[in-house]
């Protein structure tokens, strides 16, 4: 009982010519380096809405330029002195006026016969300046001094590390030596040696942020040129003739963009807390002129009773350096994969 | 090695004359006089303070005198206490910071290794984002944010801890706590990437094969490997407590150095603020130097001759 297998020619089918078929066909389009990273990061909640935050910051700090006048900050109204948090339609202990007073919970708004229709958003400080204003104005001196401090991370650093690196030999071993001088001199010698020759105030901590803030990311630029400048592509730039500046530009620059990235962000958190430290001690930004770490100041000293002008600097500043060191963490990740676990 | 080592040394005090010298001209460069109400002062007074205080000969002079003086440790005399030598003020004040800095580093560091090991161990739980949480609020909020916070709230509140003042230990907890976050969070961050490296390498994988207990395998194999990449982080921390001590010294009322600086530079005080800036730079240039020793000891593989992080 054989049965023969009958095979019909007709039920194949010739498979399409070796030439036709695009094996090496890639599904997905082609990411370039920051696409790659910028999708990883967007995986990263905690990065991305810290990314939204600071977005946000960035728009309300710089765009209350416009309706924050010099003039609304130092004008005092000391019939509005240490008004609490009043929000319109809202009626939580806390929130609507009312103030914990020897126990008890007391509209300070009634009591201080202050009109019906001003209320502040984050209430008011010892010379009745609505707070929300002043955070927002100390909110936007802080960003400036994250962007002070990238610049320079930037200018000085890279251009710093890529030159010791490059060069090599002995121009790099003193520009090491100069390195190491620098970093070995506290941040806060400087900021003080800046203070004795300028005012305190915006432009002695720049210039500290100047001297001290890039020393970290020049080190890190150079031993990343030392072992970039043995790569072939760029050994096949020089040997082509092309001049060290473009190639800096063209290969360097683009090959060392993560660790750039990566530190700027570890940079900003630390110039960050410095200007509000130095304020604090109050030896950094001074009246008229008003930054978180004055308003922490103030807020102190009064914190006993006044918890809310303490608080909200707080956590305004808070917010801010979480929302940096987040965003710095999930950069990392993205651009360097092999780091996460 | 001893090469090195003097080579080291060399550059170190090649930093320590420059800041000297940079922290005296600027000095000069200051506006303001040392002396109030100058205004109501005759020439003639000027010039016995000026006479007393060493003010009246040529800046060249006075600099060679400061730097000849500096090296005998001495740092010339206050302004603002009239009489007391800067050197005398500084090692009376100095216990204070001291104490309080290394408590700190210690708080900080045990706790760090602590809290990083057992994010490792427990990776991917948890208990490993609560560490990870914990730790970027430990390093995003202020020292001295948190330093105010806890003398309200655990202090004044609660009245567990004194408020501020020196007087033994029980005073010096809630400073150290203040202090020794910022070092706390860095080191369990640190510790817990360097146990995961280590956590998954070949002999530890053999120690685990062996039947080793869980706790020895961590601590007898996995910690010792993964701490000396700490090391590095002393330097850095050193910074950090020197510049965390002046405001946690101020909220805490502590009689330590930090505070001391603070006032100087108010008070226009030259020869305090040369001593304290000179004491922090040699404080900051000795530690890293040890730190690379150390480093080179405990880790054979990175030799000193070849210089830092080559």
């Amino acid at each position: 009982m054989e049965e023969k297998l009958k095979l019909d020619p007709a039920s194949f089918e010739p498979l399409p010519k070796a030439d036709d078929l695009d094996n090496e066909k890639i599904a997905a389009p082609s990411l370039t380096f920051l696409q790659d990273a910028w999708l990883r990061l967007k995986k990263n909640k905690g990065a991305v809405i810290s990314l939204f935050i600071l977005i946000v910051m960035f728009v309300v700090a710089f765009g209350s330029t416009f309706f924050i006048s010099h003039d609304d900050l130092i004008r005092s109204a000391p019939q509005y002195a240490n008004l609490p948090t009043k929000i319109p339609g809202i009626d939580i202990n806390g929130l609507n006026g009312k103030l914990k007073v020897a126990g008890e919970w007391v509209d300070i708004y009634e009591r201080n016969g202050v009109p019906s229709d001003v209320h502040f958003i984050l209430g008011t400080d010892y010379l009745g300046r609505s707070l929300a204003q002043r955070i927002i104005y100390g909110t936007k001196i802080s960003l400036i001094v994250a962007v002070a401090a990238t610049f320079f991370d930037l200018l000085i650093g890279v251009t710093y590390g890529i030159v010791s690196g490059w060069k090599g030999g002995k121009v790099d071993t003193f520009m090491q030596r100069v390195i190491e001088v620098i970093s070995s001199v506290p941040n806060l010698v400087i900021v003080v040696l800046m203070l004795l020759v300028l005012k305190p105030g915006m432009t002695s901590i720049i210039c500290a942020l100047a001297i001290s803030s890039w020393t970290t990311m020049a080190r890190m630029i150079r031993a990343e040129t030392l072992s970039l400048k043995n790569q072939e592509y760029v050994l096949a730039a020089r040997t082509l003739g092309e001049s060290p500046h473009k190639i800096a530009w063209k290969h360097l620059v683009p090959n060392l963009s993560s660790i750039i990235i990566i530190q700027t962000m570890y940079t900003i958190p630390g110039a960050i807390f410095f200007e509000a430290f130095l304020s604090f001690i109050g030896i950094g930004i001074s009246a008229p002129q008003t930054s978180l770490g004055v308003l922490l100041n103030d807020g102190q000293k009064s914190f006993q009773f006044l918890t809310y002008q303490m608080w909200y600097p707080a956590i305004v500043l808070c917010v801010l350096m979480i929302s940096f060191n987040l965003l710095g963490d999930g950069l990392r990740d993205a651009f360097d994969p092999k780091t996460r676990r | 090695m001893r090469k090195y080592l003097l080579k080291r040394i060399f550059y170190m005090i090649l930093t320590l004359f420059l800041v000297a010298t940079l922290t005296f001209f600027l000095m000069k460069l200051m506006p303001g006089t040392p002396f109030t109400n100058q205004q109501k002062m005759t020439a003639e007074q000027i010039q016995i303070v000026n006479e007393q205080y060493g003010l009246n000969k040529p800046i060249w002079q006075q600099y060679l005198l400061y730097l000849a003086g500096m090296v005998h440790g001495d740092f010339g005399t206050s302004f603002q206490f009239s009489n007391q030598p800067v050197s005398y003020l500084i090692a009376s004040r100095i216990g204070a910071s001291a104490q309080l800095g290394v408590q700190a580093m210690i708080f900080g560091v045990f706790f760090g290794i602590i809290i990083g090991s057992v994010a490792a161990i427990n990776r991917n739980t948890w208990i490993d984002t609560t560490a990870t949480v914990l730790s970027i609020i430990g390093k995003s909020v202020p020292n001295f944010v948190l330093a105010v916070l806890l003398q309200y709230y655990i202090a004044l509140k609660l009245g567990w801890l004194p408020v501020a003042d020196w007087n033994g230990f029980v005073y010096t907890i809630l400073p150290t706590i203040a202090l020794g976050v910022g070092p706390l969070a860095e080191t369990s961050r640190f510790v817990r990437t360097g146990m995961v490296d280590v956590l998954n390498s070949d002999y530890i994988e053999l120690a685990r094969a062996k039947g080793l207990s869980k706790f020895g395998i961590v601590y007898h194999h996995a910690l010792r490997n993964s701490l000396i990449p700490l090391v590095t982080l002393i330097g850095p921390y050193t910074v950090a407590l020197m510049t965390g001590s002046m405001v946690i010294e101020n909220i805490f009322s502590i009689p330590g150095i930090g505070e001391q600086f603070v006032k100087s530079i108010t008070t226009n005080d030259y020869p305090t603020i040369m001593g304290v800036t000179m004491l922090f730079s040699t404080g900051l240039v000795l530690v890293i130097l040890l730190t690379d020793i150390i480093y080179g000891i405990i880790d054979p593989r990175i030799r000193l001759t070849g210089g830092s992080g080559e």
